[in-house]
């Protein structure tokens, strides 16, 4: 018995998109393909397209985030579909509605398209099976995020980036750096250089922050950042999670920057041409130098634009499944 | 019984000479849709001397059956590389038919600016059409059933063809 990957339809199409684990290389190359004409919208002098005019898109965001809750929000708007922003943690959640009940109530209210942020693993995965169990296979579900799992869209803007900048991954080396543990992008980063090809991944981390078995999804494992760091082609830092830290998983803010802050001196250790990625927002000082952050080797406030193309064409290619 | 095509290279010519009394070659731009009408704005453009270079239209995104076929699956980008805006517009397509993809690339356009002027032109009309389009210049017409693709090819080195496909 072969179960079917729970984000795609019968014809084997998009679905929803709920990780990058399990995707094949075609559909995540198609992915960006159709990106790159979503990128010069933006250039026109009327920023949208008619694709999605009429549907509705839910912002469900279960957990804080302007930066992506406000790229999904553009990309939904220059596709030219209605945008419901739904703060939870300020709403019926918080008067003790269930998930699922939140879901039907906004499934009556003829939803298309939920883009979840939930701060519980798995949590996208429910919505997409009641949608499922409901017969509402009509609306699409696209993770914005859940807990420590994953986060595939900033996957998918990463790896948009890397092939902007390199064109081709099959020669590249890339170096994960940072607080892995508490990571759902660095889960997704990997993912998506492993399926695309990249021949060497790397992560470097103190082992505090690496989550047990992360040898088994085929990266090398650094804990000097100066040995990791050695001839990589694209370094993508992560952001310390100060917030979801519990216990003494760091000496101290200071003594993470020593060791591994990315600092010019660093930088100058990985190929000349390097490109710095950071999935924000940055914290200065701690995990990045400013010199670099806002260096000529830094494309991270690229990537924040690619990403309204990619959520673009995710929620494009979704809607017309 | 196979039908005979026209000669897409000859059709060229001729809508160029159609076109030639009727623009300003310091003013008039063309647009070309995706693909074939790429390849004819750029013939076009040559022919005529036409100092603007030649825009691109995919329509992907504009399409209107969106909803029943979903997105395409090479979905190109749009490059108009002059101001629509006041512009005297042609937009040029290989084979005109239902009229749906240039209602698309019209709505496109406007998404650039607003053209003072609009023109289509053609290489071949193919009659069937479902809204109230008319090319303002074409070189030829004739009629296909609907179970038959008239497409506009393009050999290695460069020569244009049409190829009759059965659905």
């Amino acid at each position: 018995m072969t179960t079917r990957n729970p984000q795609l339809n019968a014809h084997g199409e998009l679905q929803h998109l709920l990780t990058l684990d399990g995707l094949s290389r075609e559909i995540i190359a198609k992915i960006l393909d159709t990106a790159a004409p979503f990128s010069t919208v933006a250039e026109r002098e009327v920023k949208k397209v008619p694709l999605l005019r009429g549907k509705s898109v839910f912002n469900l965001f279960f957990e804080n985030s302007t930066r992506t809750r406000t790229t999904f929000e553009i990309a939904a708007k220059r596709l030219s579909a209605d945008v419901i922003n739904l703060n939870i943690n300020t709403s019926s959640a918080s008067k003790g509605e269930t998930l699922l009940d939140t879901v039907d109530n906004l499934a009556a209210m003829q939803a298309n398209m939920f883009v979840v942020r939930h701060a519980s693993s798995g949590a996208p995965y429910l919505i997409a099976q009641h949608l499922a169990a409901t017969h509402r296979n009509d609306i699409h579900v696209v993770n914005a995020g859940d807990g420590r799992h994953a986060h595939p869209t900033q996957g998918l803007l990463d790896m948009y980036t890397i092939r902007h900048y390199k064109g081709d991954f099959s020669q590249l080396t890339v170096a994960v750096v940072g607080d892995l543990l508490h990571s759902r992008v660095a889960r997704s980063q990997i993912h998506g250089l492993s399926i695309l090809g990249v021949p060497e991944i790397r992560v470097i981390a103190p082992k505090t922050l690496l989550p047990s078995g992360v040898e088994r999804m085929g990266v090398r494992v650094f804990h000097d950042m100066k040995e990791g760091l050695r001839g990589v082609d694209v370094v993508m830092m992560l952001r310390l999670q100060n917030e979801r830290m519990q216990g003494a998983l760091l000496p101290s803010p200071q003594e993470y920057f020593k060791s591994y802050g990315l600092t010019p001196e660093k930088l100058a250790l990985a190929k000349p041409d390097a490109i710095v990625m950071h999935p924000g927002p940055m914290n200065r000082g701690i995990e990045i130098d400013s010199a670099v952050a806002d260096g000529k080797q830094a494309v991270i406030l690229p990537q924040v634009t690619f990403g309204i193309a990619v959520r673009m064409a995710v929620m494009a290619m979704l809607a017309g499944s | 019984m196979p039908t005979r095509l026209p000669d897409a290279e000859k059709l060229c010519l001729a809508l160029a000479d159609q076109l030639r009394p009727q623009i300003d070659p310091a003013t008039t731009a063309l647009v070309g849709i995706h693909t074939g009408g790429v390849w004819v704005a750029q013939r076009l453009h040559a022919l005529l001397g036409l100092q603007t270079a030649p825009g691109s239209i995919s329509v992907s995104f504009y399409r209107d059956d969106y909803n029943q076929r979903g997105l395409q699956s090479n979905a190109k980008s749009s490059q108009i590389p002059f101001d629509v805006e006041g512009a005297h517009v042609i937009v040029v397509d290989d084979v005109l038919y239902t009229g749906r993809t240039i209602r698309a690339a019209i709505n496109e356009l406007f998404d650039y600016g607003r053209p003072a002027h609009v023109d289509l032109a053609v290489l071949v009309d193919r009659g069937g059409r479902e809204l109230p389009i008319a090319a303002t210049f074409c070189s030829h017409s004739l009629t296909l059933p609907p179970s038959q693709i008239l497409a506009l090819e393009r050999e290695a080195d460069g020569q244009l063809f049409f190829r009759l496909i059965e659905k």
